[in-house]
């Protein structure tokens, strides 16, 4: 049991990982509480789900749900930073609208990929043509750690370049950045679009791991990546960049595999969860400042 | 060459708070200039820096650059020619990167920023040698983030990224204000070698009579949005302060009393 518990939450963690990446862009990086996460990842599921059903290619519809999380991410950025509105309610409005446009792309609430091609499905056969011994169980494993490193690689990367300096210090000091003579508007737009590429992306390699896309399936994304995020941070401390990244993979399986835990000891129903998510995010949230304020009385 | 023509700025125009911060002022600044400029509160000294900076933009009038009319062009593009350091240490860097990452972010100011390598062997040689001008010894610290120093130390780096790269004006806002007496005149020193070494034409307010009157080549004082006084030449170099207390109450018919202002 344990084993299999273990490996899920591996698979599990990592492929969410993708999304808490794209959420560690915008908290973290920019300082921009972006919700649009709650829109993008079943939009990345939608769009993935639908175009495999009408017998695209899964690699294609993997792209092209990157290529619309960063579309989602656009909208949020623009209307944050030309039309002036709030970066939380921008994301709301971009997740709000992303509804019914999911609905829209999907043509109805559910679409199952039951004996549908996938990423996965089509990796294995890759695999299997060469490595005749090659065993099932751990493909998704397999596909997940090198996709969610190539993720976390690339945006290692991204970060160390110009453009990422400029959406460090945008996030960290936006007069300093304008002083310096960059476009804090691009770089916004830039950053926000990133990362919902990312939660594009992972929220299509999901569709394609559980077997369907679902236009809730994107209820609390925001908050599972946020805890991820968190959890990360907590058990590795202040860092440098690679490795504070590899740590909101981390966090990402803690994440997952706590869930386990708890529903397999039945400590919860399923229905539970959110809550459960929210409480872990707020007392990570509070727990500096509780700490403080016991420091100054005591 | 700078020059200012007629601006004007309200601030909150048809509110209570209205407050008619400039009702037409005019400066020429030459090539070369190091003008100090002092005043009350509300003289309008900051606001005429963050006019020139583009933080908010002008009512009317224009503000012209090298015969280059800037008036209209948005704050990070006048970044290109314009260097910057704030009263605020925390306002000039980006704390959570590191000395050299918030250099790197100096260099490539106002230049199309890319997906290039925000580091290099030949930008961190370059950064070390910029530091090493400057006696705190941060050229061998420049992987340290920039919130493990102290507000002088900043202030410092801020100064050394705004001149990497010459630019055409240097405003510092009340640079020194912040910090305690000995690190205020560490960097005043790292001001004028500077600014000379490079012939940077300069406008810096500060609220410290002696460092007006002892710092650059060019004196002005600011009243109620208007320059009352604009000392230079032999009259600059010789000025005291008492004398300029009394210049000031000769022209204006008023004490300059103000709890801002340090005498000495």
């Amino acid at each position: 049991m344990w084993q299999s518990m273990i490996l899920n939450s591996l698979e599990q963690g990592l492929v969410f990982g993708i999304m808490a990446l794209g959420v560690y862009i915008t908290f973290k990086v920019l300082n921009f509480a972006d919700l649009t996460v709650d829109g993008s990842f079943p939009l990345g599921a939608a769009m993935a789900a639908s175009l495999i059903v009408s017998g695209h290619s899964p690699f294609l519809a993997t792209l092209a749900a990157f290529i619309a999380g960063g579309a989602a991410g656009c909208l949020t950025g623009i209307l944050n930073t030309k039309a002036k509105i709030s970066d939380l309610l921008s994301g709301i409005l971009t997740m709000t609208s992303l509804y019914s446009i999911n609905l829209r792309i999907m043509g109805q609430p559910n679409i199952p990929l039951l004996n549908q091609p996938t990423v996965f499905s089509l990796t294995r056969d890759f695999l299997i043509r060469f490595f005749p011994g090659f065993s099932d169980k751990y493909l998704y494993l397999f596909s997940f750690v090198i996709l969610a490193l190539l993720t976390k690689i690339l945006l290692d990367t991204f970060l160390k370049t110009q453009l990422g300096f400029a959406l460090r210090a945008t996030g960290d000091n936006p007069q300093m950045i304008r002083a310096q003579g960059v476009n804090i508007e691009f770089a916004k737009i830039f950053g926000v679009a990133l990362s919902n590429a990312f939660v594009g992306l992972s929220g299509a390699l999901v569709a394609q791991y559980q077997g369907f896309a679902d236009v809730g399936l994107g209820i609390g994304t925001v908050v599972s990546g946020l805890a991820s995020v968190i959890i990360g941070e907590a058990l590795l401390g202040e860092k440098p960049l690679f490795i504070t990244t590899l740590g909101v993979l981390l966090g990402s399986f803690v994440y997952r595999f706590s869930i386990s835990l708890v529903l397999s000891f039945r400590l919860a129903q399923a229905s539970d969860l959110k809550l459960l998510t929210a409480i872990v995010v707020i007392i990570a949230l509070t727990a500096p400042q509780i700490k403080k304020t016991i420091k100054i009385s005591s | 060459m700078v020059i200012l023509e007629d601006l004007k700025k309200t601030f909150n125009p048809g509110t209570p708070n209205e407050n008619n911060v400039f009702k037409g002022l005019s400066l020429k600044i030459n090539e070369g200039d190091f003008i100090t400029v002092i005043g009350g509160n509300g003289a309008g000294k900051s606001t005429l820096l963050n006019l020139i900076a583009g933080v908010f933009p002008v009512d009317s009038g224009r503000i012209i650059l090298d015969d280059n009319d800037i008036t209209h062009l948005p704050e990070h593009k006048r970044a290109a020619f314009i260097g910057r350091v704030f009263q605020d240490p925390m306002l000039g860097t980006s704390p959570s990167m590191t000395i050299e990452e918030n250099l790197s972010l100096a260099y490539s100011r106002a230049k199309n920023i890319s997906l290039r390598w925000g580091l290099n062997l030949y930008k961190q040689k370059l950064f070390k040698q910029h530091l090493s001008k400057i006696p705190l010894g941060l050229e061998s610290r420049l992987k340290t983030k920039v919130k493990l120093l102290s507000g002088g130390q900043r202030q410092a780096l801020t100064l050394v990224m705004a001149t990497m790269k010459k630019p055409r004006l240097l405003l510092l806002d009340e640079h020194t204000a912040a910090l305690d007496p000995k690190t205020a005149i560490m960097v005043n020193n790292l001001t004028e070698d500077i600014v000379y070494k490079n012939k940077i034409t300069t406008i810096m307010v500060t609220h410290n009579l002696e460092h007006a009157i002892k710092m650059g080549n060019r004196l002005i004082m600011m009243h109620q949005g208007q320059i009352v006084m604009d000392i230079k030449g032999e009259e600059k170099s010789t000025m005291t302060i008492p004398r300029l207390l009394n210049k000031f109450e000769q022209t204006q018919g008023e004490k300059f009393a103000n709890d801002r202002v340090m005498l000495a």
